[in-house]
């Protein structure tokens, strides 16, 4: 009698565990951008395919940054699948602190995702989390006003025509700026766009020996330019602007060009969000004739932090949202424009694909992005927007707390540089690098 | 009356309850001292061992701490003055006699039940901003420049954000002191001939000398850890990086986690500084 009640009980309990082994519920943390808040709409197709079910963490870029880096370096154990991008993935997964995304399957093609994607979310050969989408920067502006103001934007642009196509564009009087860029605070927002911009300026945040170069002539031209533009056709309070703001500025016509993430191409030109849908144009970021156009590169990616006990329907997850099926899904339901840029190769050699205006002009941009090489002169270290190393995200934010406060007119560039020398050299000091 | 068994037993019954208590309070306090005196790098290795008072050291020789500490006392001091002056004001006038007095009462009173996040969101995107906001459009609408207020006036942006929601609290309090004020004795220097100003100085702002102590002191301890608001609006920058904020920055932003916990012990010494001293007033008015 005792065996037979011993039995069911263990037969029972192989049942409920079976059950939850099959169908689990995981948590996601993500960045409330547009795609990513697209991919949560269909996540009932997921749940269908695979019968789990995914609970949403969406939260603001830098607010994400935080959670998901204390989360991990505490073990919090909060998120089965996290959103991160370049600058963590490499370090993490040198860490041990991410699931190696080795044995996906055959029809996802992992060789399908694009070379530079890959290498950016890989540590020594193995991919750590798989592109969502992935993104260079590219200048979006209006073709109706720049014909009104009677120029013609180049392929590939000098700053200088972008300061004079952004004064000829501005019209304060209608609340039409020429230019919008990120100023605000935070390693992955102004400070992202700064030192991209500065990159093609001739400027560089190290020298070989780790000596922080901001004190240098490059920089301050990079900053006096920066400023002189946005206080002549930038929009006001641009030091507090950022990926979001600027994208709603120019949805609502009021910023004659816009150089940010490719990513927004879809966003600016979908008729249901933008006034300004049918008259945008694209164009390589701009230079300086150094030979580095002012482009980054960066995927926002899906990984598995190491320890969650739901690997394999995370594993499940990031191989559903990252497919070719996704895509497919999204083209379907939304229009080939919508779906989840630059991260595969057969999307853009997909006919369809190619019809759309910023497809071609995304691919080159991702394409002449060189993170081991971004700087005219020698760096030490990997990364266009950033430096791939730990402490980078700490003493960028900080520095770009000070070039924002320039920005806002409360100290002057010259002040904000010497801060930010003594705040980078600072840093990597105390890490050990010189 | 208790005898020596009741007590024991009272005793007895309220352990749990201290020992949980004093546990909740004690083991963050020894882990931040812990960690204060170790190199503790999450990002390089984790837990490197021994430093003695470096971390200490270089938190307060960092070009950060004293700007963040007069940021801290700047907001402190601003919020204090408003919400003190302002709440005596409206303490008066909700005592008076109005039509809809209940309705009103709770209008003042509002604000401190919302979340400090969801206010500081609210206040920078349907408020200061310079495009969209209603500042902007009211300002336009009278031929004026917008204000990129967050920005260009970020600390007076936020005193103004604080103080918006402290006032209601700071005004409940003094308005039940108002209530506590007996009328015969205001009547009685009016029948004196004393005019409205000096019925204010020398009857009524004595008898709340106690209420506005009491705001000053809660409301000092909560807004010297003030974060949330800070974060939301500006994210440290513009010259509002409070001492919290900084030591925010240390832990999570850059990783520090030896580096921040000093400066978290900084912080609760300067906490008890301002509190023993204020306790001392406390204590000083309760004995008048």
């Amino acid at each position: 009698m005792y065996l037979k009640n011993a039995l069911r009980a263990a037969t029972a309990f192989a049942l409920v565990t079976g059950a939850a082994a099959q169908a689990e519920t995981i948590t996601i943390a993500t960045v409330n951008n547009g795609d990513m808040i697209r991919m949560q709409g269909y996540t009932d197709d997921f749940t269908a395919k695979t019968g789990h079910t995914v609970e949403w963490v969406t939260l603001e870029e830098n607010v994400l940054r935080q959670r998901v880096t204390t989360d991990i370096t505490t073990k919090g154990g909060q998120f089965d699948i996290m959103t991160i991008g370049m600058y963590e993935t490499p370090i993490w997964g040198a860490n041990g602190w991410l699931v190696p995304l080795d044995g996906l399957s055959a029809e996802y093609d992992v060789d399908d995702i694009l070379p530079a994607m890959a290498a950016g979310l890989s540590h020594d050969g193995t991919l750590y989390a798989a592109p969502f989408y992935g993104e260079s920067s590219m200048i979006m502006y209006r073709t109706d006003l720049m014909e009104k103001a009677g120029l013609e934007m180049p392929d590939s642009p000098t700053w200088e025509f972008i300061r004079e196509a952004a004064a000829a564009m501005t019209d304060r009087a209608n609340e039409v700026n020429g230019i919008c860029l990120r100023g605000k605070a935070g390693w992955g927002e102004g400070g992202a766009f700064i030192n991209t911009m500065a990159n093609s300026f001739g400027a560089r945040v190290f020298d070989e020996d780790w000596n922080a170069q901001l004190d240098s002539e490059a920089w301050a031209n990079t900053l006096n330019f920066f400023v002189e533009m946005m206080s002549e056709s930038g929009p006001p309070g641009y030091a507090t602007n950022g990926f979001n703001e600027n994208l709603s500025l120019f949805q609502q016509g009021k910023c004659g060009m816009w150089i940010d993430a490719t990513v927004a191409a879809s966003f600016v030109t979908n008729p249901n969000d933008s006034t300004v849908a049918d008259s945008v144009g694209f164009a390589l970021a701009p230079n300086t004739g150094l030979g580095k156009n002012a482009n980054w590169l960066w995927a926002w990616a899906l990984a598995i932090p190491a320890g969650t006990a739901k690997a394999d329907a995370a594993k499940q997850f990031i191989e559903w949202a990252t497919s070719k099926e996704y895509i497919e899904l999204v083209a379907a339901n939304e229009g080939w424009a919508n779906v989840p840029p630059g991260a595969r190769t057969s999307l853009y050699e997909n006919p369809e694909y190619q019809a759309v205006p910023f497809a071609q002009k995304t691919l080159d941009s991702i394409l002449s992005a060189d993170p081991q090489n971004p700087t005219v002169d020698p760096v030490p270290y990997v990364g266009i927007q950033f430096a791939a190393i730990p402490e980078w995200a700490g003493f960028w934010t900080e520095v770009s707390q000070e070039f924002s406060a320039a920005y806002a007119g409360q100290q002057t560039v010259e002040e904000a540089l010497a801060k930010a020398q003594a705040i980078a050299n600072e840093a990597v000091e105390a890490a050990g690098y010189k | 009356m208790a005898t020596k068994a009741s007590r024991s037993a009272a005793r007895m019954m309220m352990a749990p309850a201290v020992v949980l208590l004093l546990g909740w309070m004690l083991v963050p306090l020894i882990m931040t001292l812990w960690f204060s005196f170790r190199t503790y790098l999450p990002l390089r290795g984790g837990d490197q061992g021994w430093t003695g008072f470096d971390n200490y050291v270089r938190f307060v020789t960092s070009s950060a701490f004293w700007p963040a500490v007069q940021t801290t006392l700047v907001i402190v001091i601003g919020v204090l003055a408003i919400t003190v002056v302002l709440g005596v004001l409206l303490a008066m006038l909700l005592d008076q006699p109005m039509w809809g007095q209940g309705v009103v009462r709770i209008l003042v009173i509002a604000p401190f039940f919302v979340m400090p996040t969801v206010s500081a969101l609210v206040w920078k995107n349907m408020f200061m901003d310079p495009v969209n906001g209603l500042f902007s459009h009211l300002w336009r609408f009278f031929g004026a420049e917008p204000v990129s207020w967050l920005s260009d006036a970020a600390m007076p942006s936020i005193i103004m954000i604080v103080s918006w929601q402290w006032l209601p609290f700071a005004t409940l309090i003094l308005l039940t002191a108002i209530q506590s004020l007996d009328s015969e004795q205001l009547e009685a220097a009016e029948m004196d001939g004393a005019p409205p100003l000096k019925r204010f100085f020398f009857i009524v702002l004595p008898h709340l000398s106690r209420a506005i102590t009491i705001v000053i002191l809660i409301q000092t301890i909560f807004l010297l850890a003030i974060f949330a608001e800070i974060f939301v609006t500006t994210g440290g920058a513009f010259g509002t990086r409070t001492l919290s904020y900084l030591i925010f920055q240390r832990v999570l932003e850059s990783q520090n986690v030896g580096l921040g916990s000093a400066g978290g012990v900084y912080a609760i010494i300067l906490a008890n500084i301002v509190a023993i001293f204020l306790m001392r007033i406390v204590g000083k008015n309760l004995d008048n």
